[in-house]
């Protein structure tokens, strides 16, 4: 399983090249306002952009939109709701494992009642986190996960990452924190200049 | 029909105009500002209903479907222009002008051309003096469900970005992700003809209606015509509106299921 990137161009981005392969945990850290999130949504497709990105060498224009989002799947930093309750934001995925899910995060199933305007910073955060994991993406990218989280729940995030990287997802995290980078990370590449580096191996 | 038709004077209408005078009077005293706009928009209506009506009895006088296709069109363009107007979010390169037009003239023309052909049937059936008015009165009030449906699906889109960009991500299809908004929309555009259709009689007596009773037609009479006319404005305000929130929400994402907001200007 791998994500191939190639010459992907967005705005003042790129031309940049990489790939993301199963169980790859790669952090990707770089100055506030240069652009990592524009990467994530290009690559995720949500906004225009060129480029040949493949999936185990399938493209992603020979898919449609919504097919290619459900493998390579982003979860923005800020999170959205369309719905009043948190349950119908999980619609389409198995109640066990969303049950599951919620429980490795330190939540109950009572939290699928709750409403959406009552939620903290860190339930909705965990919240995105889960409903996007339920779908078992091939690439889950995710926009600095543990931000709104306390050490204890950051922690737990951490460690449910590691263990879906270990089931064979590969994931993209953006963080600002140089320690998470080189505790989380299996790679560590920076965006700057709208080009990307690669760290040597640690 | 009883025709007990009283033929108004200018001297009437200046009587009446006194009521602006003092509404101005009032305007000015309690300084409201309003006397101006006032004054101007009265001003307007004057002109404007003088012109149509010169233009109306020319265009009587002539029956000629080319005079009466041109006028309709003139109308429809008109329209589209005031829709556009009103949009406090407009799309690049002409789209929102051409959207609102072509719902209005569809749907203009698809229910005008319904009534004059089964309901009203004059002879021939484009004569300008039934395909005008109808026109007219079915533009007016599509006009409004067409401008306020665009303006609300843009708003709403705008405002729900975040929310509907999460379930693009997740991988809903376009349409189910705006699904919501569009129905919003929907409800917005064709609210006034609802409430039109349920406080009619009650609360209203509708123009169109009083028009008719004030010039001699058997209450009756104008009663069916003005269900008839109702129906005909509910019937273009829904196609119209749906045809111009569906263009839009189409304009505001593309095929590879994005929103497109930097299609806004």
């Amino acid at each position: 399983m791998i994500l191939s990137i190639r010459h992907l161009k967005r705005l003042t981005i790129g031309p940049l090249d990489f790939e993301v392969a199963a169980g790859d945990i790669v952090a990707l850290t770089g100055p506030s306002g240069v652009g990592k999130s524009l990467l994530l949504r290009a690559i995720a497709d949500l906004d225009v952009n060129e480029g040949q990105l493949t999936l185990n060498g399938e493209a992603r224009e020979s898919m449609a939109a919504p097919d290619w989002r459900k493998q390579v799947m982003y979860v923005p930093a800020y999170s959205g709701w369309w719905a009043d309750l948190v349950e119908p934001h999980f619609e389409g995925a198995e109640r066990s494992v969303v049950v599951d899910t919620l429980h490795r995060l330190g939540l109950e199933s009572t939290a699928l009642s709750w409403e959406v305007t009552n939620l903290s910073t860190g339930e909705r955060q965990r919240l995105s986190f889960a409903r996007a994991v339920v779908h078992n993406p091939k690439i889950l990218m995710l926009d600095e996960p543990t931000s709104g989280l306390d050490p204890d729940n950051a922690h737990k995030m951490e460690k449910l990452i590691e263990q879906y990287a270990q089931g064979g997802m590969g994931i993209v995290f953006v963080t600002h924190d140089a320690a998470q980078a080189a505790r989380l990370g299996t790679r560590h590449i920076r965006l700057e200049g709208g080009q990307l580096t690669e760290a040597s191996a640690p | 029909m009883s025709s007990v038709y009283i033929q108004l004077s200018y001297f009437d209408l200046m009587m009446a105009s006194i009521l602006l005078l003092l509404a101005g009077g009032l305007s000015i005293g309690l300084k409201l500002g309003l006397e101006k706009m006032l004054g101007i928009a009265a001003l307007r209506t004057v002109v404007q209903l003088s012109l149509i009506g010169l233009v109306l009895k020319l265009l009587f006088q002539t029956t000629s479907p080319w005079w009466t296709l041109l006028a309709a069109v003139f109308m429809m363009g008109f329209a589209g222009r005031e829709a556009m107007a009103r949009q406090t979010l407009k799309l690049r390169g002409g789209w929102s002008l051409g959207i609102a037009t072509l719902s209005l003239m569809l749907a203009g023309t698809v229910v005008t051309t319904l009534a004059l052909t089964t309901a009203i049937r004059p002879e021939p059936w484009y004569d300008p003096r039934f395909a005008i008015p109808l026109l007219g009165m079915v533009l007016g009030n599509t006009l409004n469900g067409v401008a306020v449906g665009m303006d609300r699906l843009s708003a709403t889109l705008k405002r729900e970005k975040i929310a509907i960009e999460a379930r693009l991500a997740l991988g809903h299809a376009r349409r189910d992700a705006v699904r919501p908004y569009v129905r919003e929309a929907m409800r917005a555009g064709v609210m006034h003809i609802i409430n039109a259709m349920s406080a009619a009689g009650l609360i209203s007596i509708p123009g169109m209606m009083t028009g008719q009773i004030l010039a001699g037609v058997d209450p009756t009479q104008a009663v069916k015509y003005q269900i008839l006319i109702m129906f005909l404005i509910a019937g273009s305000t829904s196609l119209g509106a749906l045809t111009a929130i569906l263009a839009l929400s189409n304009r505001l994402s593309d095929d590879r299921d994005r929103l497109r907001l930097d299609r806004f200007r």
